[in-house]
């Protein structure tokens, strides 16, 4: 199986990975090899097995309602790449 | 002193034999007189281990010091540690320093283990070989011109070269027992939900799980009681009361039934591995266990599968890495899209790209089904497959990896060579069962590593029936040469 | 007549009233500074993890509950994944295959009266986002990030494509407005974006069985907005097609000041959200004993308040509309009739004074500067004739100004109504005494046409009570001596 180019290229999108023109035939090319690894699922009968999301069969446990969480914005923001206010900033948002 | 086991460390600290202080001290100075060579460890924390020494003395000179008070140990730096970096292997985090700690961090904290560092993995765990990190590689004590094994290889290769008696270690599909095998040391990989994942970075947050590395099964279990715990913070931990696990260590065998896969036999097996794992089982049955030949049917499917739900986990778990909260941002982005895109293509490294995109690609539309939906059916077959085995036997037991240590790149260039390495230990995760890797031999002078496969939650019998091997044989006290 | 048929489906995000975010213990107390309630989950720190709030679970039951819907019994959460800067995880933790609220209905009331059923397709439990900040006193070209939202819980109720009109979407809008402030999952201000609108209208040539392509307005967070954009799409589709185009399926923003809409930038591979199952929380069960627990304590719904204010307080089926749709105002109501026992006057005065003026100056019933036991007072002292309907306008302009009770103000004021008799026919002799030219006029006036007289000795008399004057009492006190007088 091999990944086209503009497949990669979608992948890359929706990954927020920029991939450089020199490097994207040898990226296509070491994902079609995993692809090619992945691709033996294909062959095997599962059909009336149940999808398994988890390893142990367990039921979400549920937390009170009461507040436990104090104000840390200065060490969070402490760690930041770039803050002012109290905010996190970023490029423009562009809607 | 670096020499002694936990155990023997323990009872040292409260007989007054040595102090704590004097026991940080010396593994520090190896640290910094023996890790250039190996690159094991990547952040000493001396200041802070010697304070905590010191603190211990004095516990244990009051008389009221808890269970691991005064021992040195490593963390795997995927475990977030208050206001100390905690990379996880990569450049985008390698100015992380969280303000919290991970569970496991705080229940080591409890004990009042001395923590003298952090140790090197591969980038975001991904990875067999300790080569994707970003802090270079990590070379295996017994041969330096071969890799630890991975991603806790820095880990393994800390403890095999004596820098610390035990360390903290995660396994996501056979992280914590293929370097444990490749380095000649134990460990443990617990059931899912047995530690807590809180404050360990995540990678494939339904087959990831933390667990002990030490040198001998005795010391797993003593490290196991302080690291597992449950952790309403953590809605997979599963609220179950930890046994103590060095309580049936000394239990007899007698009678055990170790099931023996024959498809963990197969022709990727190197014949030096499969000898030192057929005369590791052939001591367990002089021991009075019984071997009984089984099958695991969907054994091979188990990487297939595997490289489809981690890789879409993780494809999700990663996208928080964007340069606007913390680690690595990329210079001057020149609009919301760039800084994405060019802080992650910086910032994480080839296997760790290469990864996102397979999860990305499985999960994305009109490939759902036929990967993600498919990988997580074939997922329940090799739970049946264990549910079956375990009707039958009590453990199962054979190598851990198919071969021993590597040279460094010789995997080549298709990533696919390197994923067959955890082809025996990926089931278990895919499970959720408990797996160990235990030293059985040395093949070319590299170790050799026994896997013992438990069912759910059955620590102590696999721990058990591991010291009991480790009371007959020496494997487990061969070190690299120069560094006894 | 239109040629052509509306077809309209919301989405509507509901935020819960927990003190907690869906996934962590920080407060989602709004209006604090950006970033103070925001914890490690909510930022997405490495290696934190949800635990779900149990209030958010029950609170999305009761909703269920509410709307007579299948409870999901099993429902489970996934992650939808994209990239934006107020998502901190780069997912939201949602709810798509198994939903905790299945299918239920909605009945809506029209101007002319009639009744429709809307069908609500399911309602899932999901994360809210945070905020992006573009004007602010930082730098230029930057947006600033408040992550204090990231994590409040919300209900999505999506609807079927049920509304035909503008006024339907408008009152379904409503009355969810009504359900989830009468159940107290919801605080109901939609000015803090407490409930928020995603509308897809499509148009059809009428009486076609094939739906054309719709668009999204999304994030609208007023009745009016929601109306306006409405009318604005479905007028700018029709154009379109007559036009000989035709309507794109996009994402649209629709703009409340200007009154402008328009596409929002869009990117066609970022619809693939790539949902899969959480692996970070487990199946959420809610048990038959907890739903019974929440059936049995669920506060009244709208519907059945209406109907009990038309028995017991003997109100109209309009005011009851009114007054039971709005949960506090309801429960002002009932405070304001229980304490002056005179439902007529509450009803009157609520909806009226009290509602006019909270509606001009953009205030909450739960805010306002009257309160129900303050109107109680009033009514009071309406009912005992203590004081005019006019003097009673005096007096709660003097109430909303804060100068205290009823009483207070009237006594402050010296606003009490004469009533008693001895005083006014002294009154009234001394001002058909000093007015004799009008006396005079009056006895000379057609009996027919004298009615038309008395405004001017009533004028006299208020004016010589400075306004005190019980006028009922006046008016036959006047009548009775006039007509001695004939």
């Amino acid at each position: 199986m091999n990944i086209e180019r503009h497949e990669i290229e979608k992948l890359a999108t929706l990954s927020r990975i920029a991939i450089n023109e020199e490097t994207i035939n040898q990226v296509s090319q070491r994902l079609s090899s995993v692809l090619e690894l992945v691709d033996q699922l294909q062959a095997v009968d599962t059909s009336g097995v149940d999808a398994m999301s988890h390893p142990l069969q367990a039921n979400q446990r549920l937390r009170e309602d009461e507040v436990s969480e104090i104000n840390q914005r200065e060490a969070f923001q402490g760690i930041a790449p770039d803050t002012e206010d109290g905010l996190f900033l970023v490029p423009k948002v562009i809607e | 002193m670096h020499n002694l086991t936990i155990a023997e460390l323990v009872q040292g600290l409260q007989s007054k034999k040595f102090t704590s202080v004097e026991l940080t001290q010396h593994f520090l100075d190896r640290i910094a007189e023996l890790n250039p060579d190996y690159n094991a460890v990547i952040t000493v924390t001396a200041e802070q281990a010697l304070k905590a020494a010191t603190a211990a003395d004095q516990r244990l000179a009051a008389g009221n010091a808890p269970a691991l008070c005064g021992v040195p140990i490593l963390h795997k730096d995927i475990f977030c540690t208050n206001g100390v970096r905690t990379s996880c292997g990569s450049k985008m985090l390698d100015n992380f320093i969280p303000p919290y700690n991970a569970t496991v961090v705080e229940n080591f904290e409890q004990a009042g283990a001395v923590v003298l560092g952090k140790t090197n993995m591969d980038e975001f765990a991904m990875g067999s070989s300790n080569e994707t990190s970003f802090y270079g590689p990590v070379k295996n004590p017994w041969a330096t011109d071969c890799v630890p094994g991975g991603s806790s290889g820095g880990s393994a290769a800390a403890v095999a070269a004596r820098l610390a008696p035990g360390a903290t270690a995660t396994d996501t599909g056979g992280s914590i027992r293929q370097p444990a095998a490749l380095c000649g040391i134990t460990g443990l990989k617990p059931t899912y939900g047995r530690v807590s994942r809180w404050g360990m970075i995540a990678f494939a947050s339904s087959l990831d799980q933390g667990g002990p590395m030490a040198r001998t099964a005795e010391d797993c279990a003593l490290l196991l009681n302080c690291m597992a715990s449950y952790d309403d913070k953590d809605s997979t931990c599963i609220e179950r009361e930890v046994p103590d696990y060095s309580a049936s260590l000394n239990s007899s065998i007698k009678g055990l039934r170790i099931g023996v896969p024959k498809e963990y036999f197969s022709d990727g097996l190197n014949p030096g591995t499969e000898t030192a794992v057929r005369s590791a089982l052939a001591e367990l049955e002089a021991q009075g266990a019984e071997l009984v030949e089984i099958s695991l049917p969907n054994s091979a499917l188990s990487v297939p599968a595997y490289y489809v739900i981690a890789p879409a986990e993780a494809s999700a778990n990663l996208s928080r890495f964007d340069g606007v909260r913390y680690g690595y941002r990329c210079e001057e982005p020149k609009d919301l899209e760039d800084l994405y895109c060019r802080t992650r293509a910086e910032g994480f490294g080839e296997e760790v790209q290469r990864r996102i995109l397979i999860g990305t690609y499985c999960l994305s539309a009109g490939y759902y089904d036929a990967y993600y939906g498919k990988a997580q059916q074939v997922r329940q077959l090799i739970q049946q497959d264990f549910a079956t085995a375990f009707e039958q036997v009590d453990l199962i037991m054979g190598p851990t990896c198919p071969s021993p240590a590597f040279k460094f790149g010789s995997k080549g260039d298709d990533p696919v060579a390197m994923y067959l390495e955890d082809i025996y230990t990926i089931a278990t995760n895919l499970a959720g069962l408990p797996g160990m890797s235990v030293p059985c031999g040395l093949v070319d002078n590299k170790p050799v590593g026994l896997q013992i496969i438990g069912n759910y939650f059955d620590e102590a019998r696999m721990l058990n029936a591991a010291h009991q091997y480790q009371q007959h044989t020496e494997w487990h006290n061969a070190a690299p040469e120069g560094l006894v | 007549m239109s040629n052509w048929d509306t077809v309209i489906g919301l989405e509507v995000h509901v935020q819960l009233a927990t003190k907690t975010k869906i996934f962590s213990g920080a407060s989602t107390a709004f209006g604090a500074e950006p970033n103070t309630q925001a914890c490690a989950i909510d930022l997405a720190m490495p290696g934190t993890l949800p635990v779900l709030n149990k209030q958010a679970v029950h609170y999305a039951v009761m909703f269920g509950l509410a709307i007579d819907a299948e409870i999901g019994k099993e429902s489970a959460f996934e992650r939808k994944n994209y990239f934006y800067p107020d998502l901190p995880k780069g997912y939201q933790t949602t709810q798509l295959e198994k939903p905790i609220v299945g299918r239920g209905q909605v009945e809506i009331q029209l101007a002319d009266g009639s009744k429709k059923n809307i069908r609500i397709h399911h309602a899932h439990l999901e994360e809210d986002a945070g905020k992006s900040l573009h004007d602010g006193n930082f730098r230029h070209g930057v947006s600033g990030i408040d992550l204090n939202r990231a994590g409040t819980p919300l209900i999505e109720i999506v609807s079927e494509p049920d509304m035909t009109s503008a006024e339907e979407a408008v009152a379904f809008a409503k009355k969810l407005h009504s359900i989830v402030t009468s159940i107290g999952i919801c605080d109901g201000e939609m000015s803090q974006g407490s409930m928020r609108f995603d509308v897809n209208v499509s148009v059809k040539p009428r009486g076609s069985d094939t739906l054309g392509t719709r668009t999204e307005t999304k994030n609208l967070n007023s009745f009016k907005f929601m109306e306006e954009a409405i009318a604005k799409e479905v007028e700018r589709q029709i154009d379109l097609i007559e036009d000989g185009g035709s309507v794109i399926q996009e994402t649209r923003l629709y703009n409340g000041d200007t009154k402008t809409a328009r596409s929002m930038r869009s990117k066609e591979e970022a619809n693939d959200y790539r949902y899969f199952p959480c692996p970070d929380l487990l199946p959420v069960i809610v048990s038959d004993e907890t739903i019974e627990q929440l059936r049995r304590s669920m506060p009244e719904l709208p519907d059945a308040r209406q109907a009990r204010f038309v028995e017991q307080y003997g109100l109209s089926e309009y005011d009851a509309g009114i007054l039971g749709s709005d949960a506090p105002m309801a429960a002002y109501f009932e405070t304001v009739t229980d304490q002056s026992g005179n439902a007529k006057l509450a009803a009157n005065w609520t909806m009226g004074e009290l509602a006019g003026r909270l509606n001009n100056e953009d205030i909450s019933i739960g805010k306002s500067p009257v309160s129900a036991e303050q109107l109680a007072g009033m009514i009071a002292r309406i009912a005992d004739n203590s004081i005019s309907g006019k003097m009673a306008k005096q007096v709660f302009e003097a109430m909303w100004a804060g100068e205290g009770s009823a009483d207070e103000i009237i006594e402050a004021r010296g606003l009490k109504q004469v009533s008693d008799s001895g005083a006014l026919e002294q009154i009234v002799a001394d001002v058909l005494a000093a007015n004799q030219a009008m006396v005079d006029d009056y006895i000379n006036t057609d009996e027919a046409k004298r009615k038309k007289k008395l405004g001017g000795f009533m004028g006299q008399i208020m004016k010589a009570s400075k306004g005190q004057a019980n006028p009922q009492q006046v008016n036959q006190i006047l009548l009775q001596k006039l007509n001695e007088l004939l």
